[in-house]
């Protein structure tokens, strides 16, 4: 299938100015490929990277050397060297991100959070609303909270807001943080099934995934990394 | 990915005295985008505001403005009155303090139907249906048209010097602290309608704050500077979450988190 996400030699450390310039590896020479439709879970135990390496294949993180290269519009883009408004673009059509915590904005209703990634594509706002309604209804996110800002929700039904949000848009790549850690059962099931339906799709998932159970379920092949040792 | 830029700013030097407020200062802005330019106080960011709105003439260096027919205007080298009318039809400015752009002793409803006369609407029904549109856009009641500015809050003669500004639909938007001084409960509503409305009409913007907050919520990009200089540029989720510079380090790790 189609290589979708590659990096090669990929390096990442923080220089933490504030401790005497104390300088952190965290990430050395990554080479991982994401071919469509297969989902890859990174795995090793905390501090082995793993958020890191994630947060710089969506260029949240800024790669010290090496290479991110992400299928875009039928080109390969480097999201380690893209100037800020590249990135931008790759996030919008083809890179989608579920972080471990909904970012909350005030005032912004459940359903708009999820809705305004498709008003953002030119989406006619009540087929935004009403797809983005579906998808709550099927994260079992109630009719009745959809009007609400989620800052009042629990742990549980924001992180589904959140899934919805990033799985709305049909992303060809998604990266998913954790995207079980705070669901019961029943929710993780549906997340396994959006997963596999995504998948279905062609979508290429890379993925943080502690529980067994959902990493098994959703995982084609696993990545393993293990924290950053000093050449002895 | 080489969409010309709507304002750019290159080798910007301004000093006052000893002190140096800009120092070989790059700025650009690309159409619809909101660039935040943050800092403590003193580190230059009203004074690039103000030398990039054609407010205040740098010592040396250019500020260039792509008009809607894609011609390009030197800032610093336009006649007075052309500026002007640029400040009056293409672009806004929101300040900290309402009361410098707002005309106190006029009504709600002439403050804003004001900025649409001096475009040449002279059409009476026109302008008072225009300022009625904008003040529900904006929240601020109604029944409040006739009435002065000087009876309303601080919060809403914030959101009524933002609908004075956006009623000529402005392509750039220079921002001062639009929300410093304001409740955190009534800065949260007036973020979300300045973030709502910039992006429904696809405004550039140009905003100093102090608050990082602000800067994360609104901004695609960010500019930190420091004693006058650029320090670290970037995606607003990479400067914050990803800092290199000592000092955007500091800035970042000083904010509490609620």
């Amino acid at each position: 299938m189609t290589i979708m996400l590659s990096t090669r030699a990929l390096v990442k450390s923080f220089t933490l100015h504030l401790r005497g310039g104390l300088k952190m590896p965290v990430l050395s020479g990554i080479d991982l490929d994401i071919r469509a439709g297969e989902c890859v879970v990174l795995s090793g135990p905390s501090g082995a990277g793993k958020s890191t390496l994630m947060r710089s294949l969506y260029g949240n993180y800024r790669a010290e050397s090496g290479s991110i290269l992400v299928r875009h519009s039928g080109k390969m883009i480097d999201i380690a060297s893209a100037d800020p408004r590249a990135i931008l673009a790759v996030r919008h059509e083809t890179l989608g991100y579920v972080s471990q915590f909904l970012r909350v904005v005030p005032r912004v209703s459940a359903l708009d959070v999820v809705a305004e990634v498709l008003l953002a594509r030119g989406i006619d706002q009540d087929i935004a609303r009403d797809r983005a309604r579906n998808l709550l209804l099927k994260l079992n996110i109630p009719a009745r909270l959809h009007g609400i800002p989620p800052a009042t929700f629990s742990g549980g039904e924001q992180q589904r807001v959140n899934l919805a949000r990033g799985f709305i848009a049909g992303h060809p790549i998604l990266l998913l943080d954790e995207p079980t850690a705070s669901l019961d059962a029943e929710n993780r099931a549906v997340v396994i099934e959006m997963v596999r339906e995504a998948k279905a799709r062609g979508t290429a998932i890379v993925a943080i995934c502690h529980d067994a159970d959902v990493r098994d379920a959703i995982a084609d092949r696993l990545f393993a990394m293990s924290p950053y040792q000093d050449a002895a | 990915m080489t969409e010309p830029t709507l304002l750019s700013g290159r080798g910007l030097n301004l000093n006052f005295g000893e002190l140096s407020a800009l120092a070989n200062v790059d700025v650009d802005l690309w159409p619809g985008e909101i660039l935040a330019i943050v800092g403590e106080s003193g580190s230059g960011k009203t004074t690039l505001l103000n030398v990039l709105s054609g407010r205040t003439a740098p010592d040396s260096g250019m500020v260039w403005y792509r008009d809607p027919s894609g011609h390009l205007h030197d800032v610093h080298a336009m006649p007075a009155p052309s500026l002007r009318t640029l400040h009056r039809s293409d672009w806004g400015f929101v300040h900290q303090d309402p009361r410098q752009n707002l005309r106190m002793g006029v009504s709600a409803g002439g403050n804003v139907g004001e900025r649409l006369m001096a475009q040449g609407v002279r059409h009476y029904g026109a302008i008072r249906s225009a300022a009625l549109d904008w003040l529900a856009q904006v929240e601020i009641d109604e029944n409040r048209i006739d009435d002065l500015p000087r009876t309303f809050s601080g919060g809403m003669l914030q959101r009524l010097q933002i609908a004075r500004t956006l009623v000529t639909h402005p392509r750039l938007v220079f921002m001062d602290e639009p929300t410093g001084g304001l409740d955190v409960s009534v800065q949260a509503r007036l973020l979300d309608l300045i973030r709502s409305l910039v992006t429904r009409l696809n405004i550039a913007v140009v905003l100093v704050t102090h608050d990082i907050a602000v800067a994360r919520l609104l901004a695609h990009r960010i500019a930190v500077m420091q004693r006058g200089r650029i320090v670290e540029t970037g995606l607003t989720d990479q400067v914050l979450d990803d800092p290199r510079h000592p000092y955007t380090q500091l800035l970042v790790s000083s904010v509490l988190n609620a």
